[in-house]
Order: C-alpha cells, then structure tokens, then sequence
C-alpha cells in the first residue's frame, strides 16, 4: 500500500518537475510547479514528517506560488512566447555533464546493499509540531530568531526593489 | 516500507531536471522556478535522512530553507519585476548589463 503510494506521488512528481522546465507558457510552469510541491507534501507524509507537509502546503504552494503567479499576471508575459530557447554547443554539452552526474549518483546510491531500517514509531514522533515547537524553541532559538531579522530584510529589500524610481 | 535509495533517487532525478531547467532556458521566471524545484529536491532528502535517523534536526533545517526559499522568491521577483521595467524583456541572455 505505502509502496504504491509512493510510486505515485514520484512518478507524478517527476512528470510535473519536467513540465515545469519545458512549457513554453510561465503560467502552465508554475502550476505544474504546484502539483509537484502536492506530491512532495505527500511524500513527506509517508515518511511521518506531518508538519513539514504542511509547512510545504502552506509556505511553498500557498505564498510562494501566489507570489510567482501575481508577478507573472503582473509583467503579462503573453507575447514573450516567441522568447525560443535557442540551443548552443554550451547548453548541450552542460546538459549532458548533468546527466553525467545523475547516472553517478544512481550509480552511488543502488550500489549500497546495506539496508537503513525505518523507525515508524520514533519518525512519528519526531514529525509532529509538538516535538519540533519544543525543538524550535530552544535548541534552536537562535537560529529563529535570526530568521525574522532575514525575513524582514526581505521585505524591506523587496519593497526598495520594485519600487518604480529604480535606478 | 519504502527503502532509502529510492527517496534518494527521486532526489536526485528532481535535482537534475531543476539543474537542466536552469541551463536549457532563458526565460528568467522559469529559471528561478527551477532553482525552487532544487531547492525542494534537496528538502526531500533532508527530511528522508531526518526520518530515517530519527533525528529532528533534518525536519527543522527544512523549515529554515523553506522560510529562506520565501525571502529569495520575494526578492527574486521584486528584481524580476525592476529589471522587467528597464529592459522590457526577460530573456537572461538580453540581461547582461554585469557582464564586461
């Protein structure tokens, strides 16, 4: 059963990743994009991460992608299709090297034949919100604190950005 | 239950695609897509590990390349959206006004 599922969600998530990077149309990307960030939210659920899953719903398919989607209604990109993708020596060869390193990776990871074991119970417990609140909150206040002051840097250099006197 | 490798593995295939979007197109939205579509590859295998493990460390780790991944999209487009109203174009390769 959690086989299947998981043969799903990454065939899916595999076939919506490609779509992403070859529609021509920005729209058609994004949205693929977000069908991905679903899967990936499932993904995350069958290895008991519960509030990351719903982290990636919230954060990545809700703001993020609402974000994309307005700026890309925003610039009317409708007549950038004749935009081609010309093909190079540069690109060809680099897209090939990429490949070179996926294959090594396969390589890498199917030659392994020990056998990690899966703790349900112990993943369970460590994915809800209650264990990584309590994480959060002091082994790692720091670092979360630090995190609004990025976050408002963020905002600020957003604003400063797209702001219309830009020079 | 689904065995290491294979998270892995789809790790790494999604990685790839995300490397091949920025390479193969020119249109700037779309590459910064796929810098989304890497950096969400890498977080699959930051929580695969975390679980594995039994280590919560990899599960919050995501958390702070998730709130990251916000501030870049944010800026990201908010450069986006300047360079596109100076150059009325977004194609990376007409954007070369830091290349000498």
């Amino acid at each position: 059963m959690e086989l299947i599922v998981f043969d799903i969600l990454a065939a899916v998530s595999v076939v919506s990743a490609l779509l992403v990077v070859t529609r021509r149309n920005p729209i058609i990307s994004a949205l693929w994009l977000i069908v991905n960030f679903f899967c990936l939210s499932g993904l995350y659920l069958t290895l008991h991460a519960q509030f990351i899953a719903v982290i990636q719903i919230l954060v990545y398919a809700g703001a993020i992608m609402v974000l994309f989607v307005f700026v890309i209604m925003l610039l009317n990109l409708g007549d950038e299709r004749r935009l081609r993708d010309a093909l190079s020596w540069k690109k060809i060869v680099a897209v090939g090297l990429s490949f070179g390193v996926l294959m090594e990776l396969m390589y890498a990871l199917m030659m392994r034949g020990q056998q990690y074991p899966f703790d349900a119970i112990k993943a369970t417990e460590i994915g809800t919100v209650e264990y990584i609140g309590s994480q959060l909150f002091t082994k790692f206040l720091f670092p979360f604190e630090i995190t609004s002051l990025l976050l408002t840097a963020a905002l600020i250099g957003a604003v400063v950005l797209a702001k219309k006197k830009f020079e | 239950m689904i065995s290491l490798p294979s998270y892995l593995m789809l790790s790494a295939v999604m990685f790839i695609i995300g490397v091949c979007g920025v390479i193969a197109r020119r249109n700037a939205i779309i590459v910064f897509m796929s810098i989304e579509l890497m950096l969400n590859s890498v977080n699959l295998s930051l929580v695969t590990f975390s679980a594995f493990l039994g280590n919560a460390t990899g599960q919050i780790f995501v958390f702070f390349v998730m709130t990251l991944a916000a501030a870049e999209a944010a800026v990201g487009l908010a450069i986006v959206i300047a360079l596109f109203r100076r150059k009325q174009t977004l194609n990376l390769d007409e954007i070369n006004i830091l290349k000498w």
